[in-house]
This record gives C-alpha cells, structure tokens and sequence, in this order.
C-alpha cells in the first residue's frame, strides 16, 4: 500500500484555501527559500508514514466544522515531490465527497509525460490550486531559492489553460520580493492567467527563525523586520488583490 | 391588567404565573441580519462618557471609588441615586445599589470580618457601632459556618483542597425571575405567595414547614421592599408594566432589589432578552417607540449592569480576579416547539458591545445551536472577533435537561428560570487528591495528615493500577468532606443570609440543585496518562514523601482528540460525580457538578505540588476543562475535539472552555474570519459540547496591554477568561501572566 511521508497535521487550517481545513503537511522539499518558515520539512527522512485511509480518517474528525466550503489541504514541504501518494489521497477523498486543495510552490511541475499524465489526473481531483510565486525573475528566483522558475510558471500556464480554480501567493519580504518593478511584472503574469480566483499577499514574518536554529542552518533574514502596512497594501495594488472574488 | 396586556396572547400566564408560556405565545423571530440596528443616542453617549470618567478615577484609586461605611446594604437604605445628578433626566432607566456611582455598599451578612477587611483594604473604616452590632448582638454566615465546622473541614479548607468555598460571602447564583415584576406588577405576585403562605404546612409544623413559611413570610417582605424602592425613583410597579420603558424598568427594579440585599459571587440577569423583545416590538408596531428609542433603553440598561459592585477582600480577588459579578444576560436558543429564539432584541443586546464599547460585564451569553439563523450567527461571530465578550453555551445539551426557558447563573450553569436555585459549591482540587493518593493522606506542602492516613505508594515506578485504587479511596473521602462541608454551609447561608428578593421572584415550590465542582482537571487526566503509558519515577524527599517525578517515555495527553486521553477524562468525570451521587444532599437538592475554576485555577494550582503530568510545583492549573498548557498539538480543533467528548449529562453545572485565537489565524478577511468562526462553533457544539469562551486577540496585543496599562485603547480592553469576561488591565499580573502563557492557536 502506498503511503505518504507526513512531516505533521493540523486540525484548523483557516487560511489554506475556503472554510475551515485539516491541514496536511507533507516531507520533503527542494527549494531552499531563505525565508522559508518550515526548514524542517525540506529533508525527506525522519518523518511518519501514513496511508490516505489513514490520514483521511484522522481529517473527517474534524468533518463537522468544515460546512460547505472547508476540507483538506495539502501543504508541506512540497505536496507535488509525492504526486503518487497525493493522487491516492484525493483519490479516495473525493469518494468521500471531501474537498481538496493543494498548497504548492510547483517546483516538481515539468512537461515531461511521465509527471504530466499523473498532473492532469490530479488537476481533475483537486478543488483549488494554491500556487506560490516566489519570485517572477529567474535569477533571483534561483538566489533566494536556489532553483529555477521557468517550470513554476509553466505550471501556472498549465492550469490556466485546464480551467482549474487558482489562488496565487506572494510572501514579501522586504528588500528581497517588494520592488514594485518585480510586482508590476507578477501582477503583469498574474493577469495573464484565466482562472486566477485570488491573490493574497502575506506579509514575511520571523517566526520560523526559532527552526532554523533549533536545525543548526545560518539563518540570513535575522535582521530583516516585515513589511509595513504601506508596502504590503502597495503590493496587493500592483499584484491586482482588488479583484479577489470573496469567499 | 387589560391596558398592560393589550394585544397579548394565550391563557394560562394570565391566570398563574408562567413567564415561559407567555413568551412562546408572544415571541417573534427574527431571521434578518443586523442593518436594523441604531447607533447611540447623544443621552447614552454623554451618560457612557460619564461613567467613563468615573471607571477612570475608579481605576485611579486603585479599583474602588469608595466604601460605604456607615449603613447597612437593604433594599431601601438609600434615596434614589444617578449616574450624575445633572444628567439624571437622560437616564432612561435609573436605579443604583447607594446612593452614588460605583460606591460599594456595606454588606455585613456573609460575614463581618470580610466586610470590615473589605472596606480596610481600601482605606475605609467601617464605624464601629456596626461592627460591634454585627459581632456581639447579631450573627452572620460566616460566624454560623465556622461555630459548625470539624476540624477536618479546617484543615481540608486550609490546605486548599477544597477551595473558593461560600463561606465568607454570598453564594450567589440565584436567579430571581425579574421578568416577573414586569409582566406581572409586584400585587399580583404577592398575592401568590400570600395563597402559598396560607397553604404552607396545613398546620404541621415540622422543621421543613416552620422554615418554609418564615422563607415565604421573608419573600413578601422583599416583595412590598421593591414596591417601596421604585416609589422612591418615582415608579410604581405593583401594577405591570404598560409599554416598554416600564417594562425594562421593571425588570431592572427586581434585579436591583437583588443586588441591594445579595453579596452573592455572581448575580445573574437571566434570560430576559426574548421576553423584553415583546413589549419593545408591541411599541414599535403601535408607534409610540422607535428603534432609535428602543436600543437606547437597552443600552441604558446595559450601562446599569456594567455599574453592578460589591466589596470584596483580596483573597476573594485572587480567586475571582477582576472584579466580576456574573450578571449573566441570555439571548438565542431554540424553543420545545423548533422555533429558534433569535429576536431583534437578542441583536440590540450584542449592539450594546459597539454602541458602548465591549465590556465584561453584563456577561453576555449566547445559547448556541448550528439551527440559529445564519444572520445572527454571523453577526455574533463578528461581535467575538471585535469585542471578545462573548460566551457561547449549547443549547442542543441543555434543552433536554433544563426546557427553553432556563438561565444561566453564574458563567456556566443552567438553571429553570423562576423554577430553580442552586446552592454553589464552588470545587475540589482533584490534583492535590492525587498527590494525597500517593502519599498516603499527607500534603507534602505542609507535611500535616490533612486526608485520612493511608499507605504511600512504594516502589520507584508508579503502577497505573495501584494508583488508580489508591486515588479512588482519597476521592471517596474528598467527595464526603466536601460534600457535607456544602452541605454545613448552605444550612448557615438559609439561616442567616436568606435570598428573600431573588426567592420571592421564583416558584415557593422550588426545585433545587446542589452544585459541586472539579479543580485541576486536564492535570489529572495527563498524569494518570503518564503514569499508564510511559514511566513515570516519583522522587521522594528525604522524609520519603513524593515531592517531583521524573517521566521517562512520551505519553498521550488530553486535548488531542486522543482517546486514550479522553477516555481517561471521561472516566474522572464519571467517577467524580457517581461518588457525589451517592451522598446525601443538604435540602434534597440534586447533585450536580461542573469543570469550571473561574480564575481560580492560578490560586489553586499556586496552593499544589508538582503532578506526575510534568507540571511544576504550584504553578497555575489550566482553566476550567482545558487541557493543560502546552499539551494541545494538534490545533485547536484537535483540542476542541477532546473538550466535547466530555458527557454533559455528567457535568450539569457545565464543562467550561476557554480559547484564544490569534486574528491572523482565524483568516485573512472580516467575512472569512466571520464565517470560519461560526463553522467552528457549529462543529464543537454539533459534537455535543457544553460551553466555549472565544477570544479573539494576539499575544502582542495582551503583552503591550500588560506592560502600557495607561493607554486609552486599553481601558475597555476585555477577554473572556475561564466563564466570564473581564477587562484585562484589571487582572493582577500573575493572572495576566498565566493568560499569556496559555499561548493564542496562532499557526506559525
């Protein structure tokens, strides 16, 4: 039976997708983002193994404070590094009428038919796609994560172009992700895509840093204070935020 | 009557007093949303700034304004008295506890000593003559309890086994049926309990009849005192009230008169929002009120109950921290019939939070179900995410047991309303009988043999089944101290401290309940985990009592959604209650029990030694029936899960929980955070929960408040904590301290 490597769960999730959630967070990642909050899901060791039945048994515990609109998220770590697992997982939910979201950056995402074929059927079982932008240039998209974002926003073409529901996520970080330059060409991207749902902003905050020590890795943002309110109302006029459709 | 009743419907409360009837037969819905509502008055908003100014200059003088020190508190011991006497004729509804605002009356009953003490602590000297009545030619409830008290009661006092006892003060948690004065006029009532008093005993005068009838002879006093107080603000009320003004007034005279002659530790309002709502609505639709009017007499209302003082001594404050009085004030609920109770009036009530402010008191309460309109339930939600003022308490549990016309006294217990009183019995430390339970009856604190001496355990591990026989034996004993130490009480407290204005305001057939409590709950159920799922190693002193332990291993723990935990929560409960089941109850009461330690989970836990769950020597307990700090790992949802597993058929004087969600946590938006709160209501109460306090707040926020007390924002700043609200500059620090450790669900 398969199963999936689970870094933890949480039983409310309110800000991973619509209503109330059980979120899932997955092991295993490959970006290195700098001002990652949870450095302790990049390694793929260590961690529980469940089976969906598992998982899905612990998540309709909380069934009765989803109403209409909540469900199960999966998150991570980066849900994608385990498609196999997660097509099992959604799989099996949507038999039990639960709905899904996955909370991703798109790293894994390629082309190539062996992933797309598995893709594509998972775009069929997922409700809602929460993808994260990064960065939208390719060199310092590689500076602060240490991977390329030519596949990231293929992706995004991709499921653009298969209809499926997307909210869109920027974390900014000041002096890192907030030049209005770099926003006006996200926001620019963002406009281009057809089934953008919403886009959200959510201001860098320090409180992983405690994981980056308690892991021994050097920690580059320690002085680096959040955004002010000026800039992160800034940034969700130049990513488009206005046109949000409210849950 | 036929002007009063104009245009009223049904029989039966016409001829025999039955509030509830009336209230099925007249009641509207109301399934709209919140556009209705009216902004303040100017009346209330320069009377809520008066009373501003004069809640700072309280504050200023370190939390009292002044003492009263030369009368005796009764129902008619002063003239009528304002908010300000220039802006009296802006009062809608007037009557204070004295003469003047915020002044603390002189209420020797409970016990002189306290009231001197009381009065002492903030500079004031009660006169001597008083003292000297109240000592030498008449006794009080104190004295009484202590002449009848064993010296194992003393010692299981003084060791804080059993704790927070009404001893010193009023018991409180009486509801009078205030609605009554109002519906009725106050003739109509006594010439109910005079048929009642002519019909006492048939003549027999055994104990219980020769006590009755001198009760109903005390209750006709109250009544004819409350006809005399209103004439004084110039108010008759021995006829019913005609519109709604009167009929607000009115009920507001029966809970003054309560709170004129009762100390009591909480004095409820009851559940009169869905009656008032009738009398406003008849206005509304004759033309002779408007809305504007009409939320005006509720907030004015309101202003009354957030006046409500009494006097009390430090000891008391370090229990009930913040100076709380529980006026307790219901809205919502579904009826026997399915209709949900909703009225506009239940949303005028919630307004009361924006048009003034939030505030602690009334402690506003909301009988929740997941089949209350949507409208409401949104609105409610976002009154929580604003003010944090409210508490939310299952009406799918309580309706089967209680009806839907029942209060709620105090934060968390349901009483019939004009049906029931409760004696309050404030709680036992189940975690110090643990401790008792391992070392064979003795406080390793005191070292004194204060349980009965027993055999320690032995051995360097502690065997879960050893404990468990051990720990069933101490309860046993607790159970029976306590239980009768209560019962010793609420004899002296009938004798010398009657409640003749809350009784004289309920049925004299009077069913009655008898209410125990649990302190130290989530620490058990985790150290009796411990001990049964990893090693747990006591480490003995050198006199060989057990004074720490070393755990070795992990172990489940309460508020997980673990069942392993749970079950072991469940069987405590069980346990506790089946053993108070089988004693004997003072006045055939019916024995109830809660989990619910107010703020007194920091004294409680301040008086215990370590617990074999890892909790460090006389550190704060958690609350009521949360789980322990620290232990929740799973979310809040996991936590919530484990809350509702508790029985409420075990616990019906309530299982209170109080939770804190950080804003950002709760979602990104007003509407999510609006629609994901209430989704987590319908789900915990859905699953058969009792009581959640929802606080809505980040630890920043508490942090800054604790440290610039002085800022303006802050003066209003209020929580809710274990069961009732309070302004959290008003905590002392260890209490501020403890909120804030119990960290917010704040997701990282």
């Amino acid at each position: 039976m398969i199963t999936g490597k689970i870094h933890s769960t949480e039983s409310f999730g309110s800000v991973d997708g619509p209503g109330v959630r059980f979120v899932i967070f997955l092991q295993g990642c490959r970006l290195r983002c700098r001002y990652c909050h949870n450095p302790d899901t990049w390694s793929m060791d260590g961690c529980e193994e469940l089976t969906a039945a598992q998982l899905l048994d612990s998540a309709e515990r909380y069934c009765g404070y989803w109403g209409k609109e909540g469900g199960i998220t999966v998150s991570g770590g980066e849900p994608l590094l385990q498609i196999d697992f997660l097509l099992d997982l959604f799989r099996n939910a949507k038999l039990r009428g639960i709905n899904t979201c996955i909370d991703t950056a798109g790293q894994p995402f390629t082309r190539e038919p062996h992933f797309l074929s598995k893709f594509s059927e998972l775009c069929r079982l997922t409700d809602l796609f929460i993808v994260d932008i990064k960065h939208i240039d390719p060199q310092r998209h590689i500076s602060l994560t240490g991977k390329d974002n030519a596949n990231i926003l293929d992706m995004l073409r991709y499921l653009s172009d298969s209809g499926r529901p997307v909210w869109i996520r920027h974390v900014l970080v000041p002096g890192l992700t907030d030049d209005d330059e770099m926003l006006r060409r996200t926001g620019e991207f963002i406009s281009s895509l057809k089934n953008v749902q919403r886009v959200e902003v959510l201001p860098y905050h320090s409180f992983g840093a405690y994981k980056w020590q308690a892991l021994g890795i050097p920690y580059s943002l320690a002085e680096t204070l959040p955004p002010t309110k000026e800039r992160v109302e800034n940034a969700q006029r130049l990513l488009g935020c206005g046109n949000n459709k409210e849950a | 009557m036929s002007n009063a009743w104009r245009s009223f419907k049904g029989r039966n409360w016409r001829e025999d007093v039955n509030v509830r009837e009336f209230i099925q037969s007249n009641y509207t819905p109301y399934d709209g949303d919140e556009s209705f509502l009216e902004g303040p008055t100017e009346a209330t908003d320069k009377l809520w700034g008066r009373l501003q100014e004069l809640q700072k200059e309280e504050r200023a003088k370190g939390g009292v304004m002044e003492c009263e020190t030369e009368v005796v508190s009764r129902m008619n011991a002063y003239g009528p008295g304002y908010i300000d006497e220039s802006l009296k004729d802006l009062e809608k509804i007037v009557g204070l506890q004295t003469d003047k605002p915020l002044k603390r009356a002189f209420m020797p009953y409970g016990g002189i000593k306290m009231a001197e003490q009381a009065a002492a602590t903030y500079g004031y000297t009660v006169n001597p003559e008083l003292v000297k009545i109240f000592t030498q030619y008449h006794k009080t409830h104190n004295q009484a309890v202590f002449d009848a008290y064993t010296p194992e009661m003393k010692r299981a006092r003084h060791s804080h086994i059993i704790t927070g006892l009404p001893d010193t003060y009023g018991r409180g948690r009486i509801v009078g049926d205030y609605r009554r004065v109002a519906l009725y006029g106050i003739d109509f009532l006594i010439a109910q309990k005079e048929n009642d008093l002519a019909h006492c005993g048939g003549g027999n005068m055994i104990d219980k009849f020769i006590r009755l009838r001198e009760e109903i002879a005390e209750q006709l006093r109250a009544l004819r005192g409350m006809k005399k107080m209103a004439r004084l603000y110039g108010f008759d009320i021995s006829r019913p009230a005609e519109n709604a003004q009167e009929a607000v007034q009115w009920v507001y005279f029966g809970y003054l008169a309560a709170i004129k002659t009762q100390n009591g530790a909480a004095m409820s309002v009851g559940r009169i929002s869905t009656f008032l709502d009738i009398y406003i609505k008849r206005d509304l639709d004759e033309g002779t009120l408007t809305e504007k009017e009409a939320q005006e007499l509720i907030d004015h209302m309101v202003m009354k109950f957030r006046m409500v003082k009494f006097a009390r001594i430090p000891s008391y404050n370090a229990l009930f921290s913040g100076d709380p009085v529980w006026a307790t004030l219901e809205m919502a609920g579904i009826g026997v019939d399915g209709r949900h109770m909703v009225t506009k009036t239940d949303f005028r009530f919630l307004h009361t939070l924006e048009n003034m402010g939030p505030s602690p008191e009334p402690n506003l309460t909301v009988l929740y179900s997941s089949r209350l309109p949507e409208n409401f339930k949104k609105y409610a939600a976002k009154i929580s995410i604003n003010t944090s003022s409210i508490q939310y308490e299952n009406d799918c549990v309580m309706r089967p047991v209680w009806g839907d016309d029942y209060s709620i006294c105090c934060c968390v217990s349901a009483t019939q309303t004009g049906k029931e009183m409760q004696f309050f019995g404030a709680r036992a430390n189940l975690a110090k009988c643990l401790l008792y339970a391992l070392n064979g009856g003795v406080d390793a604190g005191s070292r004194e043999q204060v349980g009965p001496q027993t055999l320690p355990v032995t051995g360097d591990v502690l065997d879960y089944d050893e404990v468990i026989a051990k720990f069933d034996a101490m309860m046993d004993w607790l159970v029976e101290l306590y239980v009768n130490t209560l019962n010793l009480i609420h004899y002296m407290h009938d004798k010398y401290y009657y409640e003749a204005a809350e009784m004289a305001l309920i049925d004299t057939d009077v069913r009655r309940t008898f209410a125990t409590g649990i302190a130290g709950f989530s620490h058990v159920v985790d150290s009796l985990c411990a001990i049964k799922y990893a090693k747990v190693k006591p480490i003995r002193d050198e006199e060989g009592l057990i004074v720490d332990y070393e755990i070795e291993g992990d172990f489940p723990k309460y508020g997980n959604d673990d069942d392993r935990a749970d079950e072991i929560a469940v069987w405590l409960l069980k346990t506790f209650m089946n053993k108070v089941k089988g004693c004997h109850t003072y006045r055939d009461s019916e024995p109830t029990t809660s989990i619910l330690t107010i703020t007194s989970n920091v004294v409680y836990g301040k008086a215990t030694g370590a617990t074999p769950d890892g909790r460090k020597a006389f550190t704060p307990f958690a609350p009521g029936a949360n789980p322990a700090y620290g232990a929740e790992k799973n979310g809040l949802l996991a936590s919530l899960n484990s809350v509702a597993k508790l029985p409420y058929e075990y616990a019906l004087d309530g299982i209170s929980n109080t939770q804190t969600i950080s804003p950002d946590a709760l979602g990104h938006t007003e509407s999510e955070r609006i629609n994901n709160l209430w989704h987590v209501l319908d789900g915990y109460f859905d699953k058969g929960a009792h009581h959640l306090n929802v606080n809505v707040f980040g630890i920043d926020k508490l942090k800054d408040c604790m440290e610039h007390p002085e800022k303006p924002e802050y003066a209003n700043f209020t929580i809710r904590v274990s069961g009732y609200a309070v302004k959290f500059i008003d905590l002392t620090r260890e209490q501020q301290l403890d909120v804030i450790a119990r960290s917010a669900h704040e997701r990282m």
